[in-house]
């Protein structure tokens, strides 16, 4: 189904206005990550598209091309797996999936083949007569996803759907669900505060700041042509690199860098794996720390730029704290983006 | 029960407000027909006598009624403060100790939670009356069931179960390290119970004795059975308005005791976040 | 040593009140099976003192279950979905409105007898019917059914269970019945049970509105305790006893079940 959303915004009874005017488009099939940290409406505009909550007057949402923005939630058809997945507890496993099926009114046999179906798909046949609060974190985020789905949702919704989760089962989880979300072959919306799991899921992110949508692209074009600083910084950790551009030359408090392209009155960034350690590059700079992560160190480095940097080092003769050493940063590695005023 | 209901609502294509209102509606009509009706009427009853509204003013003026409100507000004081030094030894000991017979302790201790105020009555009768049990068992003549000592027995044996389960709920609550680390700088129990138990229970006490009090003012069943010698609020009430028929002033003695158990539940309340059961 | 004499004074405390509460329901007991209590129990047991109640008393104790049974029913049928749309409406209006139902609560049922009576006293229909009556009981009870369901609803998270259900096709109407009843039964369990104990058991409403052609079990318990010999009022409260001691053990089981829940 494709989905397109005009002029979204909402403004709750408190005043608080935690949706500006927004626009997106998503198409037959996709899977879009709404990818940005807490607060900045990620939530709300999810649920404007479920019929949870009504947007403010203006607004117009419609399902391939039907006008959905004055029918109620569930006239809607969609499938929404929430944060605290609200399984309901007084059903079983099977009563959950089957719920949507119920209110289809479909007959009883059509129902029993497709919660079948779906519980094999998502692997839940050992639990399908167990009760809710005997099953796990894990098992629960699966029961959600399989209720949601069995009706045959025009769209489904995720919110923070491994939020719930402690870190390890989160990483096994995330991929579970980016393939079976692949196996679905169903437009999805995936709302997410964590990088890793937008880019792991995702065909296309937005990212989101303050109510807006910053920027929307596939994950690959996010991490190397951010638009905006906020986007650089979210996507990928850039750090700024505090100096003075003139012409296509940046100069720091360690040295000078050659820019890929002149960007007078640019901000530059440049992100930790993209500083390698040369012994002529052009940047001076002393080693604040050193911390070892496993793959590779990870280095605080002082009097390179204004803020302390940290670069990713992969060798095996990692510098001490309080050595001096040189840096060399690529041209094309570092991001010249616009001041951005919320950010700066 | 509930098909036939569903079906004939699933007719109405009904908005999640629409719903609520409907789920307002049989509270609404209740609520209007049989408390704030009655309640405005009972208000403007007590008006209507040749006194007016100064007939609240009479209360006090007229010596019958100021003692009778005296001597309720006295036994009622009395049997809040017997209720929950009783109330508050024994549930502390309760939820403190584990012991075999725990819960039939508690068991007897709540089980008059259950009994109205006429019941209680004959239970201090049967303790206190003429064929008594202290008059059988001692020399002399011991009744006092239907003195002031049995209104006050009465008032107790109904006010103890309420007191406990309140003060039990909140000591529950009291985290054990707190005494433990009194315990580990020396304090000995008794200051333990005035420093650590005591404080931490003084709102719990204070909602207790509310209730307590409130339920004392209004209890009727009882004072009704013992038919005790002294007057208290609710059967002057009685006494008023089936006697009498002295409507206006019953009802002004209602608007006021009302006003007064009313105004105590609320601050309990504003205490504890909880109410136990008036009446008795 | 200190400790130890504390908690003897705290245990002598305890069996003490115990004692004084348990003692006299002992012995109406007692002596509602003793063919004469003057003489004590070795005059011997009998049964003719609760036979007696029975042929007394027994129009009383089914008005009492009828009347009971019929508040239960409409305590379900106001008290559900008001404590319903309370959840769901938290807010300054619910606060004042559940306040306001909850005024039973505190005000003596003698002023609220008074009160229906002057207002609906002169409808002689109403007035000599059952239902007048009732409508003193469900007016008490009421605040324990609403309270008991609010409480069990405040603790799990009834809007995203309903979001759940609504982004899955049902009605309001059907997550009432599908999600919000079911989740809510600790809750009207534990209130059902509390309305029908506190129904039966009702007395200072009831012993203003009733007429002589409809008294409860406890306006007949105080008729005993007035006119009947000590054996009989005795036999009568044992029965009361029968009745409402399995209710109350039963309540409380249900209650510690539900407060479970919420916490
Ligand atoms: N029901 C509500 N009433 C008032 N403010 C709300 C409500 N829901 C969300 N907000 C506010 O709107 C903003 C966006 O919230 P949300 O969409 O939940 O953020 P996210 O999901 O991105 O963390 C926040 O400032 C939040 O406090
Ligand atoms: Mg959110």
């Amino acid at each position: 189904m494709t989905l397109t959303l005009r002029n979204i915004a909402k403004t709750f009874a408190g005043g608080t206005r935690a949706l500006l005017p927004t626009d997106l488009e998503i198409n037959k099939g996709e899977i879009v990550s709404l990818l940005g940290p807490s607060g900045c409406g990620k939530s709300t505009l999810l649920r404007i598209i479920a019929g949870l909550e009504t947007a403010d007057p203006g607004a117009a949402i419609h399902f391939d091309g039907e006008d959905v923005t004055a029918q109620p939630v569930e006239s809607r058809k969609v499938g929404m797996v929430f944060q605290s997945y609200a399984l309901f507890p007084n059903m079983s496993v099977r009563g959950n999936i089957a719920y949507g099926l119920k209110m289809q009114k479909l007959p009883k046999s059509e129902i029993k083949a497709r919660v079948d179906e779906v519980v094999t798909l998502c692997q839940l046949e050992k639990y399908v007569s167990q009760p809710i609060a005997s099953l796990s974190g894990g098992q629960r985020q699966r029961v959600a996803l399989a209720r949601a789905f069995a009706p045959r949702p025009r769209l489904l919704l995720l919110d923070e759907p491994l939020s719930a989760l402690d870190a390890a089962l989160r990483t096994q989880l995330r991929d579970e669900l980016a393939q079976l979300l692949r196996n679905f072959g169903i437009t999805a919306i995936f709302v997410t505060h964590d990088q890793n799991e937008a880019m792991a899921i995702a065909d296309r992110v937005a990212v989101m700041s303050h109510g807006k949508v910053a920027q929307i692209g596939t994950p690959e074009a996010l991490y190397r042509n951010p638009d905006t600083a906020f986007v650089a910084r979210f996507v990928g950790d850039a750090q700024p690199l505090v100096g003075r551009i003139e012409g296509n030359m940046l100069y720091l408090q360690g040295g000078k860098l050659p820019l890929s392209r002149a960007a007078e009155g640019h901000q530059a960034f440049v992100r930790a794996e993209d500083i390698r350690l040369e012994p002529r590059g052009p940047l001076c700079a002393k080693v604040e720390a050193v911390t070892f992560l496993g793959a590779h160190y990870r280095i605080a480095l002082t009097g390179a730029a204004k803020e302390t940097l940290f670069a990713l080092y992969g060798g095996l003769n990692a510098p001490s704290p309080g050595d001096t050493v040189r840096l060399a940063i690529a041209p094309q590695s570092i991001l010249t983006l616009p001041v951005d005023k919320e950010v700066a | 029960m509930f098909r036939p209901i569903v079906v004939c609502l699933g007719i109405l294509d009904m908005t999640q407000r629409q719903f609520l209102l409907l789920c307002f509606l049989p509270l609404a009509i209740f609520t209007l027909a049989f408390l704030a009706l009655p309640l405005a009427r009972l208000i403007l009853a007590s008006s209507e006598s040749e006194a007016g509204w100064a007939i609240y003013l009479k209360i006090l003026q007229t010596p019958r009624y100021l003692s009778t409100l005296l001597q309720t507000v006295l036994v009622s004081v009395a049997v809040t403060f017997a209720a929950l030094a009783i109330s508050t030894t024994a549930g502390l000991f309760l939820v403190r100790n584990t012991f075999p017979g725990r819960s039939v302790l508690l068991s007897i201790l709540t089980l008059p939670l259950a009994f109205p105020g006429v019941v209680v009555g004959f239970m201090i009768i049967l303790l206190g009356g003429r064929q008594g049990l202290v008059n059988q068992l001692l020399p002399g003549h011991w009744v006092f069931a239907y003195s002031v000592l049995g209104l006050f027995l009465g008032y107790l044996y109904f006010s103890i179960p309420r007191v406990l389960l309140t003060v039990m709920a909140a000591a529950e609550k009291i985290d054990p390290a707190l005494e433990e680390a009194a315990l580990t700088l020396g304090a000995p129990s008794y200051r333990i119970t005035l420093d650590v138990l005591l404080p931490a229970l003084a709102s719990a006490l204070i909602a207790a004795g509310a209730i307590a009090f409130a339920t004392a003012m209004g209890a009727f069943g009882t004072a009704f059975t013992l038919a005790t010698k002294i007057d208290v609020l609710p059967m002057v009430i009685y006494t008023e308005f089936t006697l009498s028929a002295n409507i206006a002033m019953a009802s002004a003695l209602s608007v006021v005791l009302g006003l007064v158990t009313w105004a105590l539940l609320l601050i309990a309340r504003s205490f504890s976040g909880t109410t136990v059961a008036a009446g008795g | 040593m200190l400790k130890s004499n504390t908690k003897l004074l705290q245990l002598s405390v305890t069996l003490a009140a115990c004692a004084f509460l348990f003692v006299p329901t002992l012995q109406s007991v007692l002596a509602g099976v003793t063919a004469n209590y003057f003489r004590g129990v070795s005059s011997g047991l009998t049964l003719k003192w609760v036979g007696q109640v029975w042929e007394l008393y027994a129009g009383s104790i089914f008005l009492s279950i009828q009347i009971a049974l019929a508040c239960l029913a409409a305590t379900l049928i106001i008290g559900v979905p008001a404590a319903y749309a309370l959840a769901r409406n938290p807010g300054r209006m619910s606060r004042v409105l559940e306040e306001f139902i909850s005024l039973p609560l505190a005000v003596p049922g003698l002023a609220l007898a008074l009160a229906l009576l002057q207002l609906y006293g002169t409808n002689h229909g109403f007035r000599t019917h059952w239902s007048f009556i009732l409508v003193g009981h469900v007016l008490y009870t009421l605040p324990f059914m609403v309270r008991s369901v609010m409480s069990v609803l405040a603790a799990i998270d009834l809007k995203t269970l309903e979001e759940g259900a609504a982004s899955l096709g049902a009605s309001p109407q059907r997550r009432f019945f599908d999600i919000v009843v079911p989740n809510a039964l600790p809750g009207i369990l534990a209130g059902a049970l509390t309305v029908v104990t506190l129904s039966i058991g009702e007395f200072n409403l009831t012993w203003m509105l009733h007429t002589p052609h409809l008294k409860t079990l406890p306006v007949g318990l105080a008729d005993s305790y007035a006119s009947m010999r000590l054996e009989v009022a005795s036999a009568y409260t044992l029965v009361f006893f029968v009745m409402i001691v399995p209710l109350l053990l039963a309540m409380q089981w249900a209650s510690a079940r539900a407060q479970r829940i919420t916490q």
